[in-house]
């Protein structure tokens, strides 16, 4: 909403400096957005009267002007424009001027000619967005004063962001009251006074549904000037309130609307056809709008129809067909009040931005439909005269808003805001804001205005105080608090944990969209499309992410594509694991990394990164656990990742995550140089974590044992050390695979594997024999399980 | 005598003479060896007369002591050389960057809303969280934000074919923990939240926290000493806060807080207000005892002023050379 200081200055007393008005309507929750200075730019800039002009001696299309600025001698000024006339009065800009778009105004010579200044079209001076010649100014504007006095500019037009609550405030009405109540400054209403009609022409009204419209009113005013021209002075409220004139009617319901908030519309009374009637469109009628767009009609729609059919859709734009136009002599003015339910939505679903629309669907004071008709019959009969009618309304009382008083008790208000309120300043408060007040003995009973939709309890009234007194005023105080004491759990390691350890391990976190690329989805997570969204707001972003990884691989893209070299990115967060109509939704911990093994340096080979360095960063977080043993790592295909470097991530058997190598045909599709490896494990499972139970220390020595088992190269790492340890039985204490061998030494597709056991008793010093038999049983296993031969 | 004595003063020199111990044993073995000329001149100590040999022997020893004594002082002196040259050759440039991996970072918005968790956690509030998958009950009415509402225009919501939807805040946590829990109740919700909004300052996701205390006796003299006291730990200085007026449809008295930046100007940081009893009676919460106030900021919006990041979109491009800055190590 945009409001003129100039206008609001006319309904009440207020502080010289815009800044400061602004401040005070932002302390009441109206909130000023900008605020516009319209003399800003124009010092300098004066009333001019051209005395004289004659042709420019050396240019045909120049011309010498004599000008009068009320000083003692007329200034010589070169001008280009076709529209001067010797006795006009203009704009002139004097040496020193600099124009709005930025031209300095200097004495100079043009052609050889002295200009002591310039004269100014409304374009050089942006008052229009196009300019014909000169602007010519009224004849009375007095020789030599600022044009910005002259023009009235020295106003500042401020735009104030609306909350939804605060409806009454769509109109400078609204807007003075509170700004009035918050300055303890007297409102000076303008009178409304009714205008005596002098015809007995009216339309007939007719409430076919009361609910969504329960109270029409209107007049009918015949012979107006259609020559007729809208002052300048209103002119130039609507266009500071940002609504453009077009003709003298529409503007003056304009007007109203922006005074008070009402809404009107009027018709071309010779062509409507019977009496009007604000009913419920029929399913496939149409209706042509007033933008020339032709609507199709259904049921939750309220029109207003004459006997022909639709002229228009209630509250929020009239039709064409009985428009108002620059011939049109005989008006009929309406004002109406419509229910907040039956507008909500509808223009946004018809694809409409009305001022009308806006205020309906907010809701409108529903006792001031005839007060607008009268004010509004008032401005016209300055304007285009004519003849009016007697106003008329049809009304179902008990379909209008009711007024219920409030109860506000004095305890809850201070309880509310932790301080008392004087009681004179409270009921001072709410007669400002135009409501009736009972005082009792525990408190108020309060009666909001027609126009205030948002007091419905009590603490709406705690707000209204609160905000006319003052947040500002009401003190801090530290609020007690009962000790309750938090949790230290050790069942689950924190999140924060899992991220600095990937920290420290040289990633950094990305943050990446919760949706993505339904392809890459797909493509990533190996299943169907993610959930979809109905309201995408791109194609790229379409759907709900099933994997963290695509983010995570477009973030290693792009920082590619800024010439990074090494990236390790990680990511906390839910993926959507899609159930039909529904997504799961799992956190997870994912990371990607690309390039070299180590940062580029002096003391280390510069190697690319491959599955061994994912799976460090993978068993650094399954240690968190604090129970390592219970992870395992397994060969199995993933559609994402490259065959053969792939795994499944277990803890005690169940799969809980996957980490691998791209796969090759990913790695080409985003254009990767190198091929980057991932991970991503379900948080909740991987930090699980128990409470360790003590178990007593060996006062006994260890021995070590190393055995050399010889198995085919197919027989994965991780199996063969479940064996030993399955074997070893309880005394093993330690194993370390610490070495692998192949080569002459064993025939080719075998490997030999070279293990380390550490055995341990707790109560006694192994013997040989007891060694012995363990190392029989696990080299037993190995021959049974893996046809394993022991390399001695 | 006299040839003992030359032996000797040539030995001497010899010592003096050899430059690394290799020489030096050389000088060793020529004088002491088995062949050595001194060893020589006692093997023929059996050809002296006997009354000359003690006297001969004497000198002999003597010599040979002097000698063993010039040789191990040479030897300290050569030893000490070869350890000074050793250690010299083995001496690293301490300035050389280290080998091994540079610590990476957190992402600025989770390093923000662990700052806040920590602040409020001190304050006994608990950390809670919820789906981000919505459904319009708690994303809206509950929170008193019923269909048609004007407010619904100010949330511009993701929804799926379910009618399901991705929550815009995260106040649904409020009521999904006051359902689960009633009051007295304290706590804080952080968490992802989207709008279907994208431009210059806008992106359709972006991380809120809410906060809610709801109690006996709760005020709004609470709420303005809680959000002053958070705003001063987070930014860590003096800080002029200003409520001002506003309207969220699930807290009344509602405000909006804007913090004077350094340069003077009013910053809009957190809506809060005073729970709606509507909210509370949702939740089966009896507003005549209880009342509460709920607070909801924008964590990139906090963290845009705390580090001075002047592009939102900044958060979600991951470009390492943004992230960097935010690395505990410079790399």
């Amino acid at each position: 909403m945009k409001v003129s200081i100039d206008w609001l200055r006319e309904w009440l007393d207020l502080p010289a400096d815009p800044e400061e008005v602004a401040e005070r309507l932002t302390s009441l929750g109206l909130e000023v957005d900008s605020i516009e200075r319209l003399g800003e730019g124009l010092e300098h800039i004066v009333v001019g009267e051209v005395r004289e002009v004659s042709r420019h001696p050396d240019a045909d299309r120049l011309s010498l002007c004599r000008v009068d600025v009320g000083g003692a001698e007329l200034l010589n000024i070169v001008c280009g424009a076709a529209n001067l006339r010797a006795g006009g009065r203009y704009p002139v800009a004097l040496p020193g001027a600099v124009l709005p778009g930025g031209l300095k105004i200097e004495r100079s010579k043009i052609r050889g000619e002295t200009s002591d200044g310039m004269l100014c079209s409304a374009f050089e001076l942006q008052l229009a967005e196009t300019a014909d010649g000169i602007m010519e100014l009224p004849p009375d504007l007095p020789l030599g004063e600022p044009i910005a006095r002259a023009l009235r500019l020295d106003d500042a037009v401020l735009d104030i962001d609306l909350t939804p609550n605060r409806a009454d405030c769509f109109c400078v009405a609204g807007i003075a009251r509170d700004l009035a109540a918050g300055l303890r400054s007297d409102l000076r209403l303008p009178r409304v006074v009714p205008v005596l009609p002098v015809s007995e022409v009216c339309v007939e009204l007719r409430l076919d549904d009361p609910a969504a419209c329960p109270r029409f009113a209107g007049r009918v005013i015949t012979e107006l000037n259609p020559a007729a021209e809208t002052p300048e002075w209103m002119q130039s409220r609507l266009l500071r309130a940002g609504v453009r004139p077009i003709h003298p009617v529409v503007d003056v319901t304009n007007y109203v609307m922006l005074e008070f908030g009402q809404p009107m519309h009027a018709y071309d009374l010779d062509r409507l056809t019977g009496g009007l009637s604000a009913r419920r469109a029929r399913d496939g009628e149409r209706c042509e709008l007033l933008d020339g767009r032709e609507v199709e009609l259904d049921e939750s729609l309220l029109i207003i129809a004459d006997e022909a059919g639709p002229v228009g859709l209630a509250g929020i734009m009239g039709g064409a067909r009985t428009a108002v136009q620059d011939s049109s002599r005989n008006i009929f003015l309406e004002a109406a009040f419509f229910s907040p339910a039956v507008i909500a939505g509808r223009a946004r679903r018809l694809g409409l931005h009305t001022d009308a629309a806006t205020r309906f669907e907010r809701g409108v004071d529903p006792e001031h439909q005839l007060r607008a008709i009268e004010r509004a019959t008032a401005l016209l009969q300055e304007i285009t005269g004519g003849r009016p009618g007697p106003a008329t309304e049809v009304v179902v009382a008990e379909q209008l808003p009711q007024r219920r008083p409030v109860r506000l008790r004095r305890e809850r208000l201070a309880r509310l805001l932790g301080t008392a309120v004087p009681d004179d300043a409270v009921a001072d408060i709410f007669e400002r804001l135009d409501m009736q007040v009972a005082s009792d003995a525990d408190g108020w009973r309060v009666t909001p205005p027609p126009a205030r939709f948002d007091i419905e309890r009590e603490e709406d009234l705690v707000e209204e105080v609160a905000r006319i007194h003052g947040y500002d005023r009401i003190p801090e105080t530290p609020g007690e608090m009962p000790a309750l004491l938090g949790a230290a759990s050790e069942h689950a390691v924190p999140l924060a944990r899992a991220r600095l350890t990937l920290v420290e391990r040289g990633y950094h976190e990305a943050v990446t969209w919760s949706f993505t690329d339904p392809d890459l989805d797909a493509r990533f997570s190996g299943g169907g499309p993610g959930l979809p969204l109905a309201n995408p707001i791109s194609g790229a972003l379409s759907v709900m992410r099933q994997s963290l990884w695509p983010g995570l691989a477009l973030a290693v893209q792009h920082n590619v594509k800024r010439q990074q070299e090494r990236v390790r990115l990680f990511e906390t967060g839910l993926r959507f694991q899609r159930r039909g109509d529904e997504a799961e939704e799992i956190p997870v911990i994912a990371g990607i990394v690309f390039g070299s093994r180590w940062p580029e340096q002096w003391a280390l080979p510069d190697e690319p990164v491959d599955f061994f360095d994912i799976k460090g960063d993978v068993l650094a977080l399954t240690a968190l656990s604090g129970a390592s043993e219970q992870f395992a790592c397994e060969a199995a295909e993933h559609p994402a990742l490259r065959p053969g470097r792939a795994a499944r991530l277990c803890r005690e058997g169940e799969p809980i995550g996957w980490l691998g190598e791209l796969h090759p045909e990913l790695v080409a599709r985003l254009e990767l140089p190198s091929a980057p490896l991932l991970f991503e494990i379900e948080t909740a499972p991987l930090l699980a974590s128990a409470v360790p139970a003590f178990r007593s220390l060996s006062r006994f020595p260890a021995v070590r044992r190393d055995l050399s088992p010889v198995v085919a190269e197919t027989v994965p790492a991780g199996e063969l050390l479940a064996a030993v340890r399955h074997a070893a039985g309880p005394l093993l204490r330690e194993l370390r695979l610490f070495d692998i061998y192949r080569g002459d030494k064993v025939e080719t597709g075998s490997k030999s594997v070279s293990l380390g056991l550490i055995l341990q008793d707790t109560s006694r010093t192994l013997t040989d024999a007891d060694v012995d038999e363990v190392m029989q049983a696990v080299a037993e296993q190995l021959r049974r399980d893996f046809n394993a031969t022991i390399r001695e | 005598m006299q040839e003992l004595e030359q032996l000797l003063s040539r030995a001497q020199a010899a010592i003096d003479g050899a430059a690394d111990l290799a020489a030096l044993d050389a000088v060793r073995v020529q004088y002491l060896g088995k062949k050595g000329e001194l060893t020589a001149r006692l093997k023929q100590l059996g050809s002296l007369p006997p009354e000359q040999r003690p006297a001969a022997g004497q000198a002999i020893n003597r010599a040979k002591q002097t000698l063993q004594a010039a040789l191990q002082a040479r030897r300290s002196e050569l030893e000490e050389q070869a350890l000074a040259q050793a250690l010299a050759a083995g001496a690293v440039d301490v300035t050389l960057p280290p080998r091994g991996e540079q610590p990476g970072g957190l992402h600025p918005v989770t390093r923000t809303l662990e700052r806040i968790e920590a602040i409020f956690r001190a304050a006994g509030f608990a950390v809670h969280a919820g789906p981000e998958i919505e459904d319009d009950f708690h994303n809206f009415t509950a929170l008193n934000i019923p269909e048609n509402h004007p407010a619904r225009a100010m949330h511009d919501t993701f929804y799926f074919g379910s009618g399901k939807l991705l929550r815009t805040h995260t106040s649904p946590v409020q009521i999904r923990s006051m359902l689960a829990q009633g009051a007295p109740i304290r706590l804080i919700a952080p968490g992802r939240v989207y709008r279907c909004d994208s431009d210059q300052t806008h992106t359709p996701m972006f991380h809120q926290v809410e906060g809610l205390v709801v109690d006996r006796g709760i005020s709004f003299a609470n709420l303005k000493s809680a959000l002053h006291q958070f705003t001063e730990r987070f930014f860590e200085r003096p800080v002029e806060l200003r409520f001002r007026p506003s309207y969220f449809p699930f807290t009344e008295p509602s405000a909006e807080v804007d913090v004077r930046s350094e340069s003077g100007r009013w910053l809009e940081i957190l809506g809060c207000g005073m729970v709606h009893p509507k909210v509370l009676e949702n939740v089966g919460i009896d507003p005549e005892e209880f009342t509460g106030y709920a607070f909801g900021m924008g964590a990139e919006r906090l963290a845009m002023l705390r580090y001075g990041v002047d592009d939102l979109r900044l958060f979600f491009d991951n470009d390492l050379q943004f992230l960097q800055q935010f690395s505990r190590v410079q790399p």
